[in-house]
């Protein structure tokens, strides 16, 4: 009767120990701990992940440098003389809420959700030129906001304008408007591995 | 179809109509009340501009379904209030209209314009007048209107 009771206790001891070793270790890494090897390449990896829906048109269009939003899958200007205002929500007259509502309004093919409003300049992932910034400079600045405060795991995940992104609705002509390339699940996945790895960021090419 | 209850210019309105039609069309066909004007249907032009929750809003893209609570006030509304009037007033004195048809528009616009920034500077008035358009070409007459009532306003 004892030998197997023993056995069960050493078994749950095991499991304990394990638990704890990779808490610990992903809270390390988490911390700012010196992540292994393996989990800096696959933070990397996570990252490019992400990178490649943060330059994804559904985002980077409201993520400028410039005084202006973009629109559609070529990123051109924003039409109609829209600006981007003090706050990144237009100006008075013609605020970014003239036209965008608080969900997506298919039958006019307008875009909305709670709080449309540009990035903040801090958040730019493109030059002045409309050109895109490299996976490392927007890897960068990412991670710094990160270690300033922001909670990027939940911003991709709550966020209602980045929930938005993979929900995007509909064209004025009733065509669906192109996704980010991974699903909100994905992409929610992919951060909480890049935060988890300690926020690797690749080097400049 | 669906019965929408909305608060038009203080007064309590319910129209039945499908989820998806614009509030402007429901303005106008349903309401009655044409002094919006339908320009291009794709917020381009301004001249279907009103205020929802104070905000000047392209009416001819705005489903009847996401109006929700807010209160609508339109051209026929907006001499009621004080800036409204005073914009209006401004308007006429400055003889602004030509052929008219993006006026009440370009009013709506600037209305909010001076709710919010009562003393605009001439790169102010360009950036909020900016989406609405004239074809008739008043713009020099629009911008000293709107100087003249936030004058008249201070």
């Amino acid at each position: 009767m004892l030998r197997p009771r023993a056995s069960r206790m050493q078994r749950a001891a095991v499991l304990v120990v394990t638990v704890l070793m990779w808490s610990s270790s992903h809270m390390a890494a988490a911390q700012g701990g010196t992540p292994t090897e393996a989990s800096k390449q696959a933070g990397l990896a996570a990252w490019q992940q992400m990178y490649s829906v943060l330059t994804n048109p559904r985002c980077i269009n409201c993520h400028t440098a410039t005084d202006y939003p973009e629109q559609g899958d070529d990123r051109h200007r924003h039409l109609f003389n829209v600006v981007r205002g003090p706050g990144g929500k237009g100006v008075p007259g013609l605020n970014c809420a003239t036209c965008h509502q608080g969900a997506n309004a298919d039958s006019t093919g307008v875009p909305g959700a709670y709080n449309w409003h540009l990035a903040p300049l801090s958040m730019r992932w493109q030059d002045g030129n409309d050109k895109i910034l490299p996976s490392a400079d927007i890897c960068r600045s990412v991670s710094d906001q990160s270690k300033e405060g922001l909670d990027i795991v939940h911003h991709h995940q709550q966020e209602p304008l980045v929930l938005w992104a993979f929900e995007p609705g509909r064209r004025r002509d009733g065509t669906a408007r192109a996704r980010p390339p991974l699903t909100h699940e994905e992409f929610v996945s992919a951060t909480r591995t890049w935060v988890e790895a300690g926020m690797p960021c690749p080097s400049n090419p | 179809m669906q019965t929408y209850k909305l608060t038009v210019n203080g007064q309590a309105k319910e129209v039945t109509v499908d989820p998806s039609t614009p509030l402007l069309w429901v303005l106008r066909e349903e309401l009655k009340m044409t002094g919006t004007k339908y320009g291009c249907g794709i917020s381009a032009c301004g001249a279907c501009t009103v205020h929802l929750a104070g905000i000047a809003t392209r009416s001819c893209v705005v489903p009847i379904s996401l109006v929700g609570d807010r209160a609508i006030v339109t051209i026929e509304g907006i001499g009621e209030d004080r800036v409204g009037r005073a914009v209006q007033d401004a308007w006429i004195s400055e003889d602004v209209v030509q052929c008219g048809y993006c006026q009440s528009g370009q009013i709506m616009s600037a209305v909010a314009l001076l709710k919010s920034i009562a003393k605009p500077n001439d790169a102010n008035v360009e950036a909020s007048m900016g989406g609405n358009l004239c074809r008739c070409g008043t713009y020099v007459r629009i911008r000293k209107a709107i100087m003249t009532a936030s004058q008249r306003l201070a």
